[in-house]
């Protein structure tokens, strides 16, 4: 154990908040002092028991962990290779992996006396967890969210109202996940004293990519007790659909050193690469810069100005990635591959069909690429794919992507 | 008196017992033909120093007016590229107006530090604001920018208690920006007394003159502030005076004298100051 800490992909970030070259402080002087506060607060309350009993209590009896790991029978036969299994994040209270993080962001915005919550969200599925745990602390919270997001997640937007958040859409740019964290930005360097800024996935300044990658690796780590329970080894290959990452993270963390897991992570790929910001693939298709408090790669021009990206899925739809990732990209121990909309879509309505179990549009993507493996994988392999999402939110757009009569 | 461009520029407004005006415009901002009539008519204005903006196309720490300036120029065709040439056709007639750039980090690190410092230098830059790049990150841009000869000025805010001020002051140089209020540019200031208190503080920890920013709007405003700062800023005024005067999204014959005349203003309103 020890021989393996040493040389450990799991020891990151440094005492700068980097991971290799990625990650870092990239904020503001106003948001500095609250930055490096946030990550004592944050190291006294790692070492708390009560803090960490708190947690695991809420877990359990809030959100309804863990989560089951389902052996997805049907559509491996149909794919007829390797065994594929359904890390149900889909089965989390509020609908996803989000709220792994939220409870632990809140729990840790209660420790340092903050009395307001703001958040940024794309597809929705992070501001109504947050709105969830705004609810049940009692504690105020605006959730900032793209314009064309809005409209395009309806039934999230009520979900949010309903727990009591503020929604406000953001019309900056193209009304999209990028602009939504923008404008939660300036939101927090003006109530900076109050306000605690409830980051939705592994990116942004140093402490959060490490501390919501803390709170979301609870995913991995049940995954190995499950799959061992079930299969009594590890899986051959983890799969996870990435836009900022965090259920991502969450699922590799705990597998990072065990190098006979082959890990992958699902990009957004939208109408493809080679169509000029048609997709949201910020790993195949952008390059390192600096951008929302840390360095990372991102879909920019030669001129260093962000491009909005596309995608189907507004969870994806982000033009950069978490620090975190892009260090593993580097070191190879992780492959990042594009998935298209149109692929999504088809594997949507495979697990939709053939599950029983209907999935964000985000995890679909890892699905997509799931589907693409597992035929030329033997049928003793086992794929682990971190099902982050349920598809609720997505009938209505998918309905009229396939043209099917409402 | 030797020192740069600032330093020269501070001293010679405190010998005059006033504060530096100091004028932000958006590089580029609306086109670059019209934003080079802009920037050579300030100095005539009364603008002691000259912040450019460097547009870019997330500015976190903007309020709406410099957002859209900055949109503006972008759409025009603006590039951290051409900024830096915009310098460089102002010196050819001014050689005494302190410039600095002002923007974010990214078009920088993607031009290249060293390509950009050098260049910066020869164009005729004096000093850089760069709004997201706080002292933990100094070796990035700040003591390279150092190395080449610039000033590296960085904001303080109302959140930077005695003891950061310490390791916020460390690597400054030309002069420390103050920021009047926790809030994006543009904003209100909700307390102008304590804005007087900060600059205080901050000048009971540095030699160098402070210049005070964001939420200053009116010659009123400019007056109050210039009492007790060394310089005061302002930009979202400005860059608004800009939007005014456009039709149809195109600048007019009086776009760049609309904004020559919003600095006469407050630039008699800082020379009032002390008065």
């Amino acid at each position: 154990m020890n021989k393996r800490a040493a040389n450990s992909l799991r020891q990151g970030p440094d005492e700068r908040g980097k991971f290799g070259i990625f990650g870092g402080r990239f904020v503001a002087e106003t948001l500095m002092p609250l930055i490096l506060d946030l990550e004592k607060a944050y190291r006294s309350a790692q070492k708390d028991p009560a803090f960490l009993s708190e947690m695991n209590d809420l877990r359990t009896h809030f959100a309804g962990r863990p989560s089951p790991l389902y052996y997805a029978e049907r559509l491996s036969a149909e794919l007829g290779g390797a065994r594929i299994y359904f890390k149900r994040e889909d089965l989390n209270h509020t609908g996803s992996h989000k709220l792994n993080n939220c409870l632990g962001q809140i729990l840790l915005a209660r420790r340092m006396g903050k009395t307001r919550i703001i958040a940024e969200t794309g597809a929705g599925q992070h501001g109504v967890a947050t709105a969830t745990v705004c609810a049940r602390f009692g504690l105020p919270c605006t959730v900032f969210m793209g314009a064309t997001d809005v409209a395009r997640q309806m039934p999230n937007v009520l979900r949010m109202k309903m727990l009591g958040a503020e929604v406000r859409p953001v019309t900056a740019g193209a009304g999209t996940l990028k602009d939504a964290m923008n404008e939660a930005l300036r939101d927090w360097v003006t109530n900076v004293e109050s306000t605690y800024y409830l980051i939705g996935t592994a990116a942004g300044p140093h402490p959060y990519p490490e501390m919501v990658r803390d709170f979301q690796k609870v995913i991995g780590e049940e995954i190995r007790e499950q799959i061992m329970e079930l299969e009594g080894r590890l899986p051959d290959a983890l799969v996870a659909c990435i836009g900022g990452g965090s259920n991502a993270i969450g699922t590799f963390h705990d597998f990072l050193d065990e190098p006979n897991v082959q890990i992958i992570g699902a990009e957004a790929g939208g109408h493809g690469l080679d169509v000029e910001n048609g997709h949201a693939a910020s790993m195949t298709g952008g390059r390192p810069g600096v951008l929302h408090g840390n360095r990372t790669y991102l879909l920019q021009n030669e001129d260093g100005q962000i491009l909005e990206g596309h995608s189907i899925s507004a969870g994806l739809d982000y033009p950069g990635v978490g620090p975190e990732h892009a260090w593993l990209r580097d070191t190879g121990r992780v492959t990042y591959v594009p998935v298209t909309d149109k692929e999504a879509l088809d594997a949507f309505m495979a697990c939709t069909k053939f599950e029983g179990i209907i999935p964000a549009l985000e995890s679909a993507h890892g699905l997509a690429h799931v589907m693409k493996i597992a035929p030329q994988m033997k049928s003793d392999k086992v794929i682990v794919l971190c099902l982050s999402g349920r598809g609720d939110k997505d009938v209505e757009s998918v309905g009229k992507h396939l043209g099917m009569a409402l | 008196m030797t020192g740069t461009r600032i330093d020269r520029r501070f001293a010679k407004t405190k010998a005059e017992n006033r504060p530096a005006f100091v004028s932000f415009v958006m590089a580029g901002d609306p086109d670059e033909a019209t934003a080079d009539a802009i920037l050579a008519g300030l100095p005539s204005a009364g603008a002691d120093i000259i912040e450019l903006g460097m547009p870019f196309s997330d500015p976190m720490a903007d309020g709406v007016a410099i957002q859209l300036a900055g949109q503006r120029a972008l759409a025009a065709g603006m590039s951290l590229r051409k900024t830096i040439d915009t310098v460089a056709r102002f010196r050819r007639n001014d050689d005494e107006t302190p410039i600095v750039l002002m923007g974010y980090y990214n078009p920088i690190y993607i031009y290249g530090v060293e390509k950009f410092l050098a260049d910066a230098v020869a164009a005729g830059v004096d000093g850089l604001i760069v709004v997201d790049l706080p002292a933990e990150e100094d070796e990035e841009l700040c003591l390279p920018a150092l190395a080449a000869g610039l000033n590296f000025i960085r904001l303080t805010t109302p959140t930077t208690d005695n003891k950061r001020l310490a390791t916020v002051l460390k690597n400054t140089s030309g002069f420390v920006y103050y920021v009047s209020m926790t809030g994006i540019t543009g904003a209100e200031i909700k307390n102008r007394t304590a804005v007087g208190e900060a600059v205080s503080r901050i000048k009971g920890h540095t030699n160098l003159p402070v210049a005070v920013g964001f939420g200053i709007k009116t010659p009123e405003d400019a007056a109050l502030i210039g009492r007790g700062a060394d310089g005061v800023v302002v930009g979202s005024a400005l860059v608004s005076a800009v939007a005014d005067s456009l039709v149809d999204g195109k600048p007019q014959p009086g776009t760049a004298e609309a904004v020559h005349s919003c600095v006469r203003k407050l630039a008699e309103g800082a020379k009032r100051a002390r008065s």
